[in-house]
């Protein structure tokens, strides 16, 4: 679908993207030591590290891609919502406050404190870069994905745009205007999702069977876009899709619930039936062409597992196994994400650490819950654009008013800012800090490591803003999927085991992330997801046999600490 | 076994003795995390049934899990500010 841009949303919109830089300014023209740049002074209040917590973790994955997905598939979309919160347990009880006892600036810092070892600092290092970009693509996507309906601009626009933004973010004054942006992005998100539920809960649910004829989308070989045959513009473009045809039995005669509680609406809701759309792809000489076709499902079948994990009801092993490796994956990746455990390092102490992921877990927690009415909500509101799960959200938002939708987009945006100023500050840290200074020995003042940190975050930022035009068509949920594998691979066996087993050594602990690291990426990129959706080639070429490694490559890691560990002499602590 | 490094602002043994209930807490909601899976991939039929406010077992759970994670996280902060 095309989209029109407001004045409106274009003010609200440059408003908040003003305001956020020149808070950025305002905090950096104080002076910048490093312990500044890289962890605010360790002097953050665990309310506002609570916060930020939130604003850092509730990326466009979670806003824009989970409720894109119970937007489009029901009941899936919530699985994810779960997982990522269920992370934070391992946080809380396992990792919080032995990182905030054993780091400085970095995951490597952690993970290294006991042997001072070179080889544990470059192989954490490698793996923090790799994290990082893997999480930051789907960051961009959505950032993308948000700039078009909101400036008119295409995809590419909106990227740079983001990329420019955070990379100023980051370079003026580091982790202080980081943890703001993100304390600031994360209240606004929860306060507003909370103002969109009460809408939803309002309106209640209408009938509204629309226009149910099929859609299609063409794209010639010389780049011309059809719809339905015909050029595409704004008086002929695709209607928006996803509406309720009837209401439960109890209803009878009556086209509206009126305001529901927010029980009752899920109970309405799957006594429902509702018109979701799906689509098929197809190429000829003419073009490329995506149909859109009307497809009538009970609520009760869109309220249960299996809309978007198809395996859950076709009975194939693979497909559970791959959903089961998801679901772990989601469950130890949290605790392994290097942007989040750097927050652990603004606070003061562990008291400090232990209140704040409280704190964070209450607001992740509060907001996830909301994501169920949102992606219910965007399902019935005859709102969504069918070629883009992604903007779910938003645009329920514009169902209600076009100021909100300027609203809702512009902390969309915000929820980008945050997330992607936490990954660019994690891995600059791991630029400056870990490989030049610990790895290649490279003495740096205070104000050089500042400036090497600044160096990496604007590199970083440029090659954020090419892998988010490259992956443009990806649903971002399913990309930060990617990032927890990989996470949870490297980082997990490596923390878990130097915290509760003695014997552990920096061989095992190396061995361990460099294997995690490379196996996950590995399968990820021999996986059937990747050889369709970024080689383009078919499903049945892939050689694993289900595409999420996690169920696999953590325990892997954890058997290749212990052997190589077993295998080495141990090394008496520092 | 390793004890985890003491918490800055506890004595030793308290720290350890935190240490040990946030790990009970931990295999609490493991256990939790890990039946509601189960259910998903071997019974997903029981999810369908709707024992409280017409609402299915699947949003209920989902919703629980969510609460329970936030209620076991309080548990323990508030454990150790009152020790």
């Amino acid at each position: 679908m095309s989209h029109e841009a407001s004045f409106a949303a274009v003010a609200i919109f440059t408003a908040f993207v003003l305001g956020v830089l020149g808070l950025s300014f305002w905090l950096g023209r104080r002076g910048q030591s490093a312990a500044a740049y890289y962890a605010a002074h360790g002097q953050i209040h665990w309310f506002v590290n609570g916060i930020a917590f939130a604003g850092d973790y509730l990326s466009a994955a979670s806003f824009l891609g989970i409720c894109g997905m119970i937007a489009f598939s029901g009941y899936d979309g919530f699985l994810y919502a779960i997982g990522f919160l269920a992370g934070w347990i391992v946080a809380l009880f396992v990792i919080a406050e032995p990182i905030k006892a054993l780091g400085t600036y970095t995951l490597a810092d952690a993970l290294a404190s006991r042997f001072g070892s070179r080889g544990i600092t470059l192989a954490v290092a490698i793996s923090t870069l790799v994290v990082s970009i893997f999480y930051l693509i789907p960051q961009m996507v959505g950032a993308g994905a948000l700039v078009t309906p909101l400036l008119g601009l295409p995809h590419a626009a909106g990227v740079v745009l983001v990329g420019v933004a955070v990379t100023l973010i980051v370079v003026t004054a580091g982790m202080v205007s980081t943890t703001w942006v993100q304390f600031i992005k994360g209240s606004l998100l929860v306060l507003f999702c909370g103002l969109l539920v009460a809408l939803i809960l309002g309106r209640g649910l209408t009938v509204n069977t629309g226009d149910l004829t099929p859609q299609v989308r063409t794209v010639t070989p010389d780049g011309r876009v059809l719809v339905d045959g015909k050029p595409q513009s704004r008086e002929h473009d695709l209607r928006p899709v996803g509406t309720l045809s009837a209401l439960p039995a109890r209803y009878a005669g009556r086209t509206t619930t009126g305001p529901l509680g927010p029980l009752e609406y899920f109970s309405v809701l799957e006594d429902s039936t509702i018109v979701t759309w799906k689509s098929t792809r197809t190429a000829d000489e003419h073009g490329v062409h995506v149909t859109y076709e009307p497809v009538t499902r009970s609520g009760a079948e869109l309220l249960q597992p299996g809309g978007s994990f198809k395996g859950l009801r076709s009975g194939r092993l693979a497909d559970r196994l791959d959903f089961a490796s998801l679901m772990l994956a989601l469950f130890c990746g949290t605790a392994s994400l290097p942007h989040i455990l750097i927050r652990y390092y603004t606070v003061k102490d562990a008291a400090a650490a232990r209140k704040s992921t409280v704190t964070g877990i209450a607001a992740i927690g509060v907001f996830y819950v909301m994501t169920l009415y949102l992606g219910l909500g965007a399902m019935t509101s005859g709102a969504l654009d069918p070629t883009d799960t992604n903007m779910a959200a938003p645009l329920l938002a514009k169902s209600f008013s076009t100021t909100l939708f300027a609203l809702v987009s512009a902390i969309a945006f915000t929820t980008v800012l945050g997330t992607v100023s936490g990954l660019i500050m994690a891995g600059s840290g791991a630029v400056a800090h870990d490989l030049v200074s610990r790895v290649c020995g490279v003495p740096l003042t205070d104000h050089e490591k500042v400036r090497c940190g600044r160096i990496a975050a604007v590199c970083l930022g440029v090659v954020a803003m090419g892998l988010g035009i490259l992956f443009k068509d990806f649903n971002v949920g399913f990309l930060v999927g990617w990032a927890f594998n990989i996470a949870a691979s490297a980082n997990l066996p490596a923390l878990v085991m130097l915290l509760f087993w003695r014997r552990t050594t920096a061989a095992g602990i190396i061995a361990a992330v460099t294997v995690g690291m490379v196996a996950s990426l590995g399968w990820i990129l021999l996986s059937a997801d990747t050889f369709e959706k970024v080689y383009g080639l078919s499903r049945d070429l892939a050689p694993v046999p289900f595409s999420q490694p996690g169920l696999v490559t953590i325990p892997l890691g954890f058997v290749v600490l212990v052997v190589v560990s077993l295998l080495t002499p141990p090394r008496p602590a520092r | 076994m390793t004890k985890p490094t003491a918490a800055h602002d506890e004595s030793p043994p308290a720290a350890a003795r935190a240490s040990r209930t946030g790990l009970v807490l931990f295999w609490i909601y493991v256990l939790l995390y890990g039946g509601f899976m189960g259910l998903v991939l071997v019974r997903p039929d029981l999810l369908a049934l709707r024992p409280f406010g017409g609402v299915n077992l699947a949003i209920l759970a989902g919703l629980g899990l969510i609460v329970a994670a936030f209620g076991l996280a309080l548990v323990s902060m508030l454990g150790r500010e009152t020790r």
